[in-house]
């Protein structure tokens, strides 16, 4: 056969590529400032087809802001959002139809049957009859709660509550999910069973799915990531590129108190022509050869160290390297 | 990695699906009946209190207030009316307090966030409210015979239109004033400040022709009046009222409109502010 039909291959990397546009959710140079306050810092990123992109970032980074202007409930002060190619902004109502959203707060009315939700849910976005009982019988299937359609929403768990939630936010078959902090609130057992969902949508019906996040273990599952501080992007890759820029080992010496950190800190970047960070009363940095590095130091300088750690690069670790800070400032002060 | 899998299956790009503005309003609406029959005490409450109201109340101030010739019998009479209106009001002020429950709760943010025409959700919202409070005004028709009224079946159609319109202004004024509201207790101060006031300088306890200059002004301006005397002159033919009935049902849907246009400008804002 003479004719070969390949697909597209995704470009590498579209930032600031007028292709970006194409993508399922492309953020360009978006801003948005509270006032006086800026919440979002010239943001640019893209969502590629059907990946679970993470969110992450502490409170207050900004997440929250985005998510508001992705849902099309907020107009930016700045900058553009494109949603399967439309603006949030201009074009709210055919943003609307493409995206499927949970929110943090639940959404259902308690007082309701999880089928009633439902189907106001699918009026709302105008679909009626034969083909909404159809929808409503596919999407409760997914969600395994085929056999609660007639309970109301009050009498399930929260673990239940937030799989009709999902439920509800998949009721027009939307080609982007958005999703804000979904395991708030669920004990691991229905932490896992939101993920596993996730995933089952991605893999077999291609969604793109935007996740909001603080917590760590949960950035992990996504496919890519942008790290949020302060409305400004701080990371974006998957996980393990994240992890592996890091390179070694992340070795942490604990001290009595910040003066002998500031102390021991010092004494390592003379000795070893090293750049340590201080974070509260512990020094940072990252090795090579971790386990090597820790007993030089020890022996060194002895009984200037009250704890040692040595661990493989986590998340948190990307986002001291990149802010030069905790991801939660509270816990310098624990 | 192990998660590759999805490229195969192509992005799914709808064809914008047409939602008409019907639809989400009959859905809001009918969540907003079947909601409200599911709360049996408030079923409960709205129909027994007005009752009680208009029975005590009505009663106490026949007897206190002796004004000319009325005997105890006339107050009542006087008072039914009033009494109708305030089962609205009462059913309106509730309603939109469940407007302010939908927005702290979050149901509201899932209907601003889907594509419907923010007409659709005043006119669902309002029009279930308005049915509501409708219902109850009619079902309080019953008790005419209490004060020896028999009306006639036109009397009785200006009623239950009298009774339309009122709960659709009363709700859509609660629905603008609800709106951008975030707590109950800001809704109450309000309800106490206008709604009250509103139905008191209405007509519905003493006529606006034995009031002092200023308070008579007042009740002339206050668009209930006007509701309230539309009632008196379907259930009492016979007596003088202030105003013409057509004058009465003119201004009393002028107002509908008015209310309805306030609560669409106010929902149609999109700002660099959260929305919810």
């Amino acid at each position: 056969m003479a004719t070969v039909i390949r697909s597209t291959p995704t470009p590498k990397n579209l930032t600031g590529n007028k292709a970006g546009e194409l993508q399922p959710i492309s953020i360009v140079d978006l801003s948005h400032n509270y006032g006086e306050r800026t919440a979002l810092d010239h943001l640019t990123f893209q969502v590629r087809p059907a990946e679970i992109f993470g969110l992450l970032g502490p409170n207050g980074s900004g997440k929250t802001t985005l998510f508001r202007i992705l849902s099309t409930l907020m107009v930016p002060t700045g900058g553009k959002a494109y949603l399967q190619g439309f603006d949030a902004a201009r074009e709210p109502n055919k943003v609307r139809q493409q995206t499927g959203i949970v929110f943090q707060a639940r959404s259902l009315d308690i007082k309701l049957t999880v089928a009633e939700n439902l189907k106001h849910q699918g009026h709302l976005y105008g679909l009626k009859g034969a083909t909404l009982k159809r929808r409503m019988e596919e999407v409760l299937a997914r969600v395994g709660l085929s056999d609660r359609a007639k309970d109301t929403v009050e009498t399930l768990s929260g673990g239940m509550q937030r799989r009709v939630e999902l439920a509800k936010g998949l009721i027009h078959s939307p080609s982007i999910l958005l999703l804000d902090e979904p395991s708030t609130g669920l004990d691991p057992g229905a932490r896992r069973d939101v993920w596993q969902y996730l995933r089952m949508l991605r893999d077999e019906e291609g969604v793109s799915i935007l996740v909001t996040t603080h917590l760590m273990e949960e950035a992990e599952h996504c496919d890519r990531l942008a790290i949020l501080n302060e409305g400004k992007l701080v990371a974006l890759g998957s996980p393990l590129e994240l992890k592996s820029e890091i390179g070694g080992d992340v070795v942490t010496f604990e001290t009595a108190d910040a003066l002998a950190a500031e102390a021991l800190s010092q004494k390592i970047a003379n000795r070893f022509i090293l750049s340590p960070s201080v974070l509260g009363n512990a020094v940072r940095l990252e090795h090579e050869q971790g386990h090597k590095f820790v007993t030089e130091v020890v022996e060194a300088f002895p009984g200037l160290v009250d704890g040692i750690s040595v661990a493989k690069p986590s998340l948190e670790d990307v986002f001291i390297q990149r802010t030069g800070h905790r991801f939660w400032t509270e816990r310098e002060s624990a | 990695m192990a998660t590759v899998v999805a490229t195969a299956s192509a992005p799914r790009i709808h064809q914008p699906r047409k939602v008409g503005i019907w639809t989400p309003a009959y859905t809001l609406w009918l969540r907003e009946i079947v909601r409200f029959y599911r709360q049996k005490a408030r079923v409960v409450g709205v129909i027994a209190s007005p009752l009680l109201f208009w029975f005590v109340l009505g009663s106490g101030f026949a007897h206190s207030f002796h004004s000319g010739s009325a005997g105890s019998g006339e107050y009542l009479g006087y008072f039914f009316p009033g009494a109708v209106v305030m089962i609205v009001l009462f059913t309106a002020i509730f309603s939109m307090m469940s407007l302010i429950q939908d927005r702290n709760e979050g149901f509201l943010l899932s209907v601003l966030a889907a594509p419907v025409s923010r007409s659709s959700i005043v006119l669902g919202k309002v029009l279930g409210g308005a049915t509501l409070a409708s219902i109850q005004g009619i079902v309080f028709l019953v008790f005419t015979p209490l004060i020896g009224v028999h009306p006639s079946l036109s009397a009785i159609a200006v009623s239950v239109a009298a009774i339309v319109m009122i709960s659709f202004e009363l709700t859509a004024l609660g629905f603008a004033i609800a709106w951008p509201m975030d707590s109950p207790q800001a809704f109450h101060a309000i309800v106490n400040l206008i709604l009250l006031p509103l139905w008191m300088l209405s007509g519905a306890l003493f006529p606006a022709s034995g009031a002092s200059g200023w308070l008579r002004i007042l009740m002339r301006l206050n668009p209930l009046t006007y509701g309230v005397d539309a009632l008196r002159n379907a259930l009492f033919p016979a007596q003088a009222t202030e105003f013409s009935l057509a004058m009465n049902l003119a201004v009393t849907l002028a107002f509908c409109v008015l209310t309805f246009a306030a609560s669409w400008a106010i929902v149609n804002r999109r700002t660099n502010k959260p929305a919810a």
